[in-house]
C-alpha cells in the first residue's frame, strides 16, 4: 500500500465519497465487452446455478440450472453458455494485420480486435477458471458424451482465466479490481470486493453519501451479493423451496413449467441488480481517458487471442491440469516481466501513479536551471554528443551518482546522474548527462535537449527492453526438476495412467 | 460458582451460556487482542442476539444447500462402515492398510456427559501399544491405565459393532501379528475448558493405532481441485482440527498418557476435483495448535480481563439497547476488517471505530505512518503543526504525499 493511495482512502473517509487514484484509465475497454455474472450453488464444487450474460445492457440472457446437483443439467448449462460465448469470440476473428517479427525478416498476423470478458469480482474469475477446468477435458464420445461446444468453451474459459493472471492484460477483468485501480474508497480492501458497496462509494445514488450507499448495499435483501456465492438467506427462504418445487413437479408438465418460471424469476431478481451495476461500472471507467500505453498492452491480448485461436484450429491439446517444470518456470518468468513492465507503464502514463515514486525518492521533478546542449565528449575514440543539464528540485533524490534515469516525457533519451548536490536552502541540484534521442550528428536536433526553465521528471523506472530469460526445451528438463516428462507410448507401456485427464471424472 | 463465574452469569443476563463448538473456538483466534470479544465469548453471551438488539444484526447465515451437502458427503464417506475411510487414511499416512479395524459409533446417546465419559474411556483404551510409538513412549499396559470409568479396560471396543467384516475376535488383533487392530471412532465426544467451562466437541472421526498415533480425521465437503483447495476454507478447517487435537491430547494427558501420541497431522478428507470421490490430505496444524492454546490460556485468565471491566457491565440481551451500547463502549475493542468474517459484533464495532484508519485495514494504517485518526492524518497532511516530535516523520511524509496528490490531480506538469 503506497502512502499516496492510503492518503486517498483517508480523504475518501472524510469526504464520504471515493477519491481518484489515477488520472487516466489503465486498462483497455472493448466497444462490446461480454459481461458475465455467474451464480454458483452453495456447498457444491463450482456448480453453476445461474448466469446472466450478454454484450449490451439490453441483451442480458438469463441461464439457469433448475437442479444444480444434476450433472446433465450442468453440462446443458455449459452448452447454453457456449452458445453465447463462442459466437461472441468468433465475431472477433475477422480482419487481421501483419506484424513484423524477427527484426522485420518475417511477419505474422493478428486479429484487429479481441474479445473481452467482464465479471463482477475475483471470485467470478475463479468461477470461470474452475468451470473451464471442469469442462475442457470432457469427452464428446464414450459413456458420458457432451456436445463439442462444452470442451471448447472450457478451453476458452481457461485461456481467459490464465490471461487474467497476466499483469496488464484486459482480456478478462473483474469489475471490482478495475474500479479500485482508479478509485480509493473509505472502506477496507475486503469490503471493496463487494461490488454494490464499492460502486456506492464511487457513484452514490442521489441523496446518499458514499458511506451511506455502501452501508445500504450490505443488506442482502436490499442489494443481492454480486456472486458467485449467493446470500444464505436467499438460499434458505426462497431458492430451496423453489428448487424443491421443481423437483417435486416431476413429470407433471404444467407444474414443472410453473416451477421453472418461478425459479427463473427468483434468479433474475438476484442477478439483475449486479448486471446493472456492471454496466454502470463500465460507464464510469469509459469516462476516463485511456493511458498512452494501454493500446500497446491490448496488442498483447490480441496476440494471445490469435495464438489461442490458431492453436485450437490446428488441433492442439487443451491446457494441461498442471504445468510441467519448464513451462511453469517460463510462465512465472513471463508474469514477473509483465508485472515490472506494467508498473513502469502505469507510472509513465499517469502523473498520479508516478507521484508514488516521487514520494519514495525513485523519481523527482525539478526545474532546468542550466543547459549545455552542445557539449561533446571527445575523450573516447570518437567524439559523441553528450549534453548536460542541471536541475533544481525540492523533492528527495535517492538516486546514486552514475545511475541511469529516464524522463517519461522523453522516453527515448537516457540521463546519467553526474552530480547530486544538496543546497543550503534544502533543495537538491542534480546534473545529468544526456544520450540518445537527439539526432545523428554532433549537434542536437532542436527541442531534443531540455531548455532552461522547463520542469521535468526523471526516474529510475525504465521502459528499456529487457531480454527474456532462456529456458531449456521440455525434452531437456533438468533432472533436478523431475527430468523430461514421460510422453506417449513409453508411459502407456509402463502401465502408467495417461497424464491427461481422467475422462470419466464425474461432475456430480 | 466462583466469583468469576457469577460475574460472567451477570454479564450474560438470566440466560444459560451459549454453547461453544470447534467452529466458535476457532473463531476466538480471529482477533485475539480484543478484550471485548474475550469477555463476551468467555461469558457465553449470545452475540448474534446482542448485535441485533443494538441495531447491528450480523450476517452470518449458512446455506441449507451447504449444510445438506456437507452431511451427505460425510455420510457417503462413512457409508460402508469405514472400510474405504480406513484405506484412505492408512494410505495417506503411508502405513499398510490393516485388514480389519474396529468401528465404534459414539455419535449417539442423549446425555453429553455420559457420551463424553464413554468416548474418553474408549479412546484412552485404544493406545497404540505396538509399533514405533510404543518404542518412544513407554505406554502403560492398557489394562493398567488409570481407572477408566464405565467401560471394560480392554483394547478392543466393548460392545462396538464390528463393521469391518471381521469377527469380534479378529477385530482386536490384526492378522494374528499380535498388534492391536486399528480402531476408528465415529463422532466421539471430547471436552475442553473454555473460560472455565466445559465445552463439548465432536470431531468427525478419530483414528487410533494407525502409524502408531491417534489421528483426528475431518471430513469436509469443499473440493480439492488439482491438489488445491479454497485457502480460506482450508485455513478454517486447520484451526478447527487443531481444537480437536488439543482436546484429544488433554484427554490422554488426563489418563496419564503422553499427549504427543495424538499426531499434529490431521487427515482431511475432501471430495476430489469435481467428483464425489473422497481423497485424504495431511494438514500440519502445529501452528494452529499454538494459536488456539494461547487464546484458550487467555480465556482461562478471564479474571484478569474482568478486573478492568466496569462492575456494572452488562451484555444481557434483555437490557435496554441504549444501556447495552453504553455498556459495550466501556470495554475496549480492537476492530479490524478481519472481524467482518469472524465476529458477530463486527458491524457495531466498525461503526464505533469509524473515522479511524484501522477500519481501512492494517496496510493503510501503516502507510499513513501508524496514525490512528483520519482527521489527524488529514490535518497533518494539510500542514498543521506537529506537537509530538515522534510524529514529525509521519507528518512530513503525509505533507509531501498531499502536495504530490494535489499537483498530479491539478494537472501540474510532471
Ligand atoms: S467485532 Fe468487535 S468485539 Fe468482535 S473481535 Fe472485532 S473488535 Fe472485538
Amino acid at each position: 500500500m503506497s502512502t499516496l493511495r492510503a492518503l486517498a482512502a483517508a480523504q475518501a473517509v472524510a469526504a464520504g465519497a471515493a477519491q481518484p487514484v489515477a488520472t487516466v484509465r489503465h486498462l483497455h475497454l472493448s466497444r462490446r465487452p461480454l459481461v458475465l455474472v455467474p451464480l454458483a450453488m452453495a456447498g457444491e464444487a463450482n456448480a453453476p446455478l445461474a448466469a446472466m450474460v450478454g454484450a449490451a445492457p439490453g441483451e442480458g440472457r438469463l441461464l439457469i440450472v433448475p437442479q444444480p446437483r444434476n450433472r446433465d443439467q450442468r453440462f446443458a448449462f455449459a452448452a447454453e453458455l457456449a452458445a453465447t460465448v463462442l459466437p461472441y469470440l468468433a465475431g472477433h476473428r475477422g480482419a487481421t494485420e501483419a506484424v513484423a517479427v524477427d527484426r522485420g525478416r518475417d511477419v505474422r498476423y493478428r486479429y484487429l480486435d479481441a474479445p473481452q470478458l467482464l465479471v463482477p469480482n475475483p471470485a467470478g474469475v475463479t468461477f470461470l477458471r474452475l468451470l473451464g477446468r471442469s469442462t475442457r477435458f470432457r469427452r464428446v464420445d464414450g459413456e458420458y458424451p457432451v456436445p463439442p461446444e462444452v470442451p471448447l468453451l472450457g478451453r476458452w474459459l481457461t485461456f481467459f482465466a490464465e490471461r487474467a493472471e497476466h499483469p496488464g492484460s484486459s482480456a478478462l477483468l473483474a469489475m471490482t479490481q478495475a474500479l479500485t485501480l482508479h478509485w480509493a474508497t473509505g472502506q477496507s480492501a475486503v469490503e471493496d470486493l463487494h461490488l454494490p458497496a464499492l460502486l456506492g462509494w464511487i457513484a452514490p445514488p442521489a441523496g446518499l453519501t458514499g458511506a451511506g450507499a455502501a452501508a445500504r448495499a450490505e443488506d442482502p435483501s436490499v442489494c443481492p451479493p454480486a456472486g458467485p456465492a449467493t446470500d444464505p438467506g436467499f438460499d434458505n427462504r426462497l431458492l430451496a423451496p423453489a428448487v424443491e418445487a421443481y423437483a417435486a413437479a416431476g413429470d407433471d408438465e404444467a407444474a414443472r413449467v410453473e416451477a421453472y418460471a418461478r425459479l427463473e424469476r427468483l434468479l433474475r431478481d438476484q442477478l439483475t441488480p449486479t448486471w446493472d451495476l456492471m454496466w454502470r461500472g463500465l460507464g464510469l471507467l469509459r469516462a476516463l481517458p485511456p493511458g498512452a500505453r494501454v493500446a500497446g498492452r491490448w496488442d498483447g491480448d490480441r496476440d494471445a487471442f490469435t495464438a489461442q485461436s490458431e492453436h485450437i484450429d490446428e488441433g492442439g491439446a487443451p491446457q494441461p491440469r498442471r504445468d510441467g517444470a519448464v513451462a511453469a518456470a517460463a510462465r512465472l518468468h513471463r508474469l514477473e516481466r509483465a508485472a515490472a513492465t506494467y508498473a513502469v507503464q502505469r507510472a509513465y502514463d499517469d502523473p498520479l501513479v508516478l507521484a508514488e515514486y516521487r514520494l519514495t525518492g525513485e523519481a523527482f521533478v525539478g526545474e532546468v536551471v542550466l543547459a549545455d546542449p552542445a557539449r561533446v565528449d571527445d575523450s573516447g575514440r570518437r567524439p559523441v554528443l553528450r549534453p548536460r543539464i542541471q536541475l533544481v528540485t525540492t523533492e528527495p533524490v535517492l538516486v546514486p551518482v552514475g545511475a541511469s534515469l529516464c524522463s517519461p516525457a522523453r522516453p527515448g533519451q537516457k540521463a546519467r546522474v553526474v552530480f547530486v548536490t544538496p543546497t543550503a536552502d534544502g533543495k537538491t541540484e542534480v546534473v545529468l548527462e544526456l544520450s540518445g534521442g537527439m539526432g545523428r550528428g554532433l549537434t542536437a536536433t532542436p527541442g531534443s535537449v531540455p531548455e532552461v526553465g522547463q520542469r521535468l521528471c526523471y526516474t529510475t523506472l525504465s521502459e528499456a527492453y529487457v531480454p527474456s530469460g532462456a529456458f531449456p526445451a521440455v525434452e531437456e528438463t533438468p533432472w533436478t526438476h523431475g527430468g523430461p516428462p514421460d510422453v506417449g507410448p513409453a508411459a502407456v507401456a509402463d502401465g502408467a495412467p495417461p497424464p491427461e485427464p481422467e475422462p470419466d471424472e464425474a461432475w456430480a | 460458582m466462583t466469583s468469576s463465574e457469577e460475574r460472567l452469569a451477570t454479564i450474560r443476563g438470566g440466560v444459560p451460556p451459549r454453547r461453544h463448538n470447534a467452529r466458535t473456538i476457532a473463531a476466538l483466534t480471529g482477533n485475539p487482542g480484543c478484550t471485548r470479544r474475550a469477555v463476551l465469548d468467555g461469558a457465553g453471551v449470545d452475540k448474534p442476539l446482542l448485535a441485533e438488539r443494538i441495531g447491528f444484526p450480523a450476517g452470518f447465515g449458512q446455506s441449507r444447500f451447504a449444510i445438506t451437502r456437507g452431511n451427505a458427503f460425510e455420510a457417503q464417506v462413512k457409508a460402508d462402515g469405514g472400510t474405504e475411510l480406513l484405506r484412505l487414511v492408512a494410505e495417506r499416512l503411508g502405513v499398510p492398510v490393516p485388514a480389519t479395524a474396529s468401528w465404534t459409533d459414539l455419535g449417539h446417546g442423549d446425555d453429553p456427559a455420559g457420551r463424553e465419559r464413554r468416548s474418553a474411556a474408549l479412546l484412552a483404551a485404544a493406545l497404540p501399544t505396538a509399533g514405533s510409538a510404543a518404542a518412544v513412549f513407554a505406554a502403560p499396559d492398557v489394562a493398567a491405565a488409570p481407572a477408566a470409568p464405565d467401560v471394560a479396560a480392554a483394547p478392543d471396543v466393548a460392545g462396538a459393532p464390528d463393521v469391518a467384516g471381521a469377527s469380534g475376535a479378529a477385530a482386536s488383533e490384526d492378522g494374528g501379528t499380535g498388534e492391536p487392530a486399528a480402531a476408528l471412532f465415529d463422532h466421539p465426544l471430547l471436552g475442553l475448558e473454555v473460560a472455565g467451562r466445559r465445552v463439548h466437541l465432536e470431531p468427525d472421526l478419530v483414528a487410533a493405532r494407525l502409524g502408531g498415533r491417534f489421528h483426528v480425521v475431518e471430513i469436509k465437503s469443499f473440493p480439492v481441485i488439482d491438489g488445491q483447495a479454497d485457502p480460506a476454507k482450508l485455513a478454517a478447517a486447520a484451526v478447527q482440527s487443531a481444537v480437536y487435537v488439543l482436546a484429544l491430547r488433554e484427554l490422554l494427558a488426563a489418563y496419564g498418557h503422553d499427549p504427543q501420541l495424538v499426531s499434529h497431522e490431521v487427515v482431511l478428507v475432501c471430495p476430489r476435483d469435481f467428483a464425489n470421490q473422497p481423497v485424504a490430505h495431511l494438514l500440519d496444524v502445529r501452528k494452529q495448535l499454538l494459536v488456539v492454546r494461547r487464546q484458550l490460556d487467555r480465556m482461562a485468565r478471564l479474571d484478569t480481563l474482568l478486573a478492568a471491566v466496569p462492575a456494572d457491565f452488562t451484555a444481557d440481551p434483555a437490557a435496554d439497547p441504549a444501556t447495552l451500547v453504553g455498556s459495550l463502549s466501556q470495554v475496549p475493542a480492537r476492530y479490524a476488517p478481519d472481524c467482518l468474517a469472524s465476529c458477530e459484533l463486527a458491524y457495531f464495532c466498525r461503526h464505533e471505530a469509524r473515522g479511524q484508519t484501522g477500519t481501512l485495514g492494517r496496510p493503510v494504517r501503516e502507510a499513513l505512518g501508524g496514525i490512528t485518526d483520519v482527521a489527524e492524518v488529514l490535518a497533518l497532511a494539510g500542514g498543521e503543526r506537529v506537537a509530538d516530535p515522534e510524529r514529525a516523520q509521519a507528518a512530513a511524509l503525509l505533507r509531501a504525499a498531499a502536495r504530490l496528490r494535489a499537483d498530479a490531480l491539478g494537472g501540474v506538469p510532471a
